[in-house]
């Protein structure tokens, strides 16, 4: 590629590739407020992989479009800074923004059915990507979208170029969104919930091809899941979401095998509900809060048992436990010895 | 074979990717269309029967005798029963023999095709104007939706559906032609309807008003459905995917237009059908000798075979305008099952 922001251009592997600062996002509309991501700030380093978790609402999918400024410009409002390679993202201007989209960074939806153009092929999808930001040709860029499909593991590639999505199973999909989002090697992939509407056993393959290529590429990733032994497979660090806050956030093992949060022990275990016979099965009572009018304290205060009367009084900030390893919970210090369940995860 | 090839089920190879042989499916349309070719002769010939007053009556003096009405009716083949006097009317149709018109005494044809010619100037050059501009101003509505453009867009074509035309026509009239005196009121100029020349300002200036009288519904209609099509277009995951790409706005375009056409095109075919039937209040203000012009005149003497002429020819292109957009909406559209 002859990219100047590709993978092989940024050697430093000490300085984040991606720094975010106290993140947050707002929907505005006439009548109401809705507040779904509320101070996140996170860094990736290049080719580490970072895992958000989070139940559905907790802003993760928001974060990841905020990275790549891909939100309804009119309704959103996003305060706090967002740093990809160097590039203040909230800060360029069109044109530089879309050159760094698709070739800097590059993103895979969660809905294989719908996120490819239906009237276009697969190849012509691949190749627009390839000659957007690379002088190639029309039929050097179809060579190229050829590779890409092989090197996704697509079967009978040549056929598949040509195939125009609706002709393809969701999992193939997939792997032609991988295709494309790799196709001018992009420094950082964001993937949001990549795998979640395929089946099983397509899954695992997809997941295998995409931990695969993000070591080869040397890729900085991003991966949002609900599934816990996935993000244990993925991950390098995790971060827990809770109402549009990082709950916890640190090393894979860290998080899954000494979770601090009451919110992160109480996920866990209610993950490994039904899996683990014999072991005591908690589940959160109580539901998230409404992003509309949010608590003043702690968002997670009202299900937490371990609450008291300062939780509901700041918002907590965060505790940092060990390097790289930080909670947001007041009550971090004077825990008992937490909960360990994620010794029947896998971790890697 | 008809019902051979209309009952053949889609082509699917082992790996489910659908074979499309066009041409099979070009013929299966083609044959869906002739049942509606078909009826569209019987209900043309039934409009004899539907019609109020006796097209015979009304040719001869009110003194004429009981035998000299027998005459003429076996003259004009009145006499024979029903399914004969269709049959002979529909072959005689197949090799374009419609009769002589009662009023002229010439061929109905004739008159048909020249009136026809002279609507098609009007309706190519409404479309040629209308459908564009029509795409561009619903693609931008679609983009800005529910902000100023858009609703400015939408309020224009409200307008431009509800204004009556012949009210249009005649303010046009007053103030390009009897005000600023920049452009004919009526007719096809001095050189009459019969060599009229398309590369001549002198003649084509003639066609200015009715052209823009007439491209204001179909503006309106079509700009609306573009807008309808293209916002659900641009609301879809995919459109998300090409600016993930990368893509600058203009791409963006291209890809929801193309996703957008068959939609439209659907509209434009029906709307460009009207367009060719010509409109009777257009026609008769503009004093345009089109087929809305022709028609009317056919109605108010009872002029039978031209009524019946003008009629199957109108019918039989609004069907073949509508074959061929379904045959293009399916050859853009790749999601269509041919088969
Ligand atoms: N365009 C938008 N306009 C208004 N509200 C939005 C918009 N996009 C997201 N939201 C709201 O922001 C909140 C966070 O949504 P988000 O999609 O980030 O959740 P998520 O963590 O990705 O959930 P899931 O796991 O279900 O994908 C939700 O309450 C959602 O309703
Ligand atoms: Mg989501």
């Amino acid at each position: 590629m002859s990219d100047p922001v590709s993978a092989s251009a940024i050697p430093d592997r000490t300085t984040p590739l991606v720094a975010v600062r106290d993140l947050s996002v707002s929907f505005v509309s006439r009548d109401e407020t809705v507040r779904a991501v509320n101070g996140v700030s996170f860094d990736v380093m290049p080719g580490e992989a970072l895992c958000i978790i989070g139940e559905s609402g907790s802003g993760k999918t928001v974060t990841m479009r905020s990275l790549m400024r891909l939100l309804p410009k009119h309704r959103s409002v996003i305060e706090g800074g967002i740093s990809v390679a160097g590039n203040d993202i909230q800060a360029l201007d069109e044109r530089r923004l879309s050159q760094l989209r698709g070739s800097l960074m590059a993103m895979i939806f969660q809905e294989p059915m719908t996120a490819l153009d239906p009237v276009y092929t697969i190849g012509e999808q691949i190749a627009e990507v390839v000659r957007r930001h690379t002088h190639a040709t029309r039929p050097a860029a179809m060579a190229r979208a050829l590779e890409l499909l092989q090197l996704v593991k697509v079967p009978s590639p040549e056929r598949r170029l040509k195939a125009y999505p609706h002709e393809l199973s969701g999992g193939m999909r997939q792997r032609a969104m991988i295709a494309i989002a790799l196709a001018c090697q992009p420094a950082l992939l964001l993937a949001d919930e990549p795998t979640t509407a395929l089946d099983a056993t397509v899954q695992i393959q997809v997941l295998i091809l995409l931990r695969k290529l993000q070591k080869e590429f040397g890729m900085a990733l991003i991966f949002v899941t609900h599934d816990l032994s996935v993000a244990a497979q993925i991950a390098d660090r995790v971060a827990v979401m809770y109402a549009g806050r990082m709950v916890e956030q640190g090393s894979v093992r860290e998080v899954l095998l000494n979770p601090r949060h009451p919110y992160t022990i109480g996920m866990l275990s209610s993950t490994l509900h039904g899996r683990v016979r014999g072991q005591d099965i908690e589940t959160i009572p109580g539901s998230p809060p409404d992003l509309r009018a949010l608590p003043p304290g702690c968002s997670f205060a009202p299900r937490c048992s371990r609450a008291i009367e300062s939780c509901s009084a700041a918002v907590p900030a965060p505790i940092v436990l060990s390097p790289g390893h930080d909670v947001r919970c007041i009550r971090t210090q004077d825990q008992p010895a937490p909960f360990s369940p994620a010794s029947t995860l896998a971790v890697s | 074979m008809y019902l051979a090839l209309l009952l053949r089920e889609t082509y699917r190879t082992s790996a489910g990717v659908v074979a499309n042989p066009m041409w099979l499916y070009v013929i299966r349309r083609i044959l869906l269309a002739a049942p509606i070719a078909i009826g569209v002769t019987v209900i043309c010939f039934a409009l004899i029967y539907l019609a109020p007053g006796d097209p015979i009556q009304s040719l001869l003096p009110p003194e004429a005798t009981q035998a000299d009405v027998a005459y003429l009716k076996q003259v004009y083949g009145f006499d024979k029963p029903l399914p004969v006097q269709y049959l002979k009317w529909v072959s005689r149709a197949t090799v374009g023999d419609f009769g002589t018109s009662i009023q002229t005494n010439r061929p109905v044809l004739g008159e048909v095709r020249r009136a026809l010619s002279h609507t098609l100037i009007i309706s190519i050059g409404a479309a040629l104007l209308a459908f564009p501009l029509a795409i561009a101003l619903g693609t931008l509505a679609a983009f800005y939706i529910g902000r100023p453009p858009d609703r400015i867009a939408t309020m224009a074509s409200v307008v431009g559906i509800s204004v009556p035309n012949y009210w249009l026509g005649i303010v046009l009239i007053i103030v390009f032609a009897v005000e600023l005196g920049v452009l004919p009121a009526s007719g096809m100029g001095p050189q009459g309807s019969d060599d009229f020349s398309l590369t001549q300002w002198a003649q084509l200036k003639y066609a200015v008003l009715p052209v823009l009288t007439t491209a204001l519904v179909p503006l309106g209609i079509i700009m609306r459905s573009t807008r309808a099509a293209m916002a659900d277009v641009l609301s879809q995951d995919f459109i998300q995917t090409l600016r993930a790409k990368g893509l600058g706005q203009g791409a963006v375009v291209r890809h929801a237009l193309r996703n957008a056409l068959p939609q439209v095109l659907a509209v434009m075919g029906l709307q460009f059908g009207y367009l060719v039937g010509g409109s009777i209040l257009t026609e008769t203000i503009f004093n345009w000798p089109g087929t809305g012009f022709l028609m009317n005149k056919a109605i108010l003497t009872r002029d039978i075979p031209m009524l019946q002429g003008a009629l199957l020819v109108l019918a039989l292109s609004f069907v073949s305008i509508n074959l061929a957009v379904d045959l293009l909406q399916t050859a853009v559209d790749p999601r269509v099952k041919r088969g």
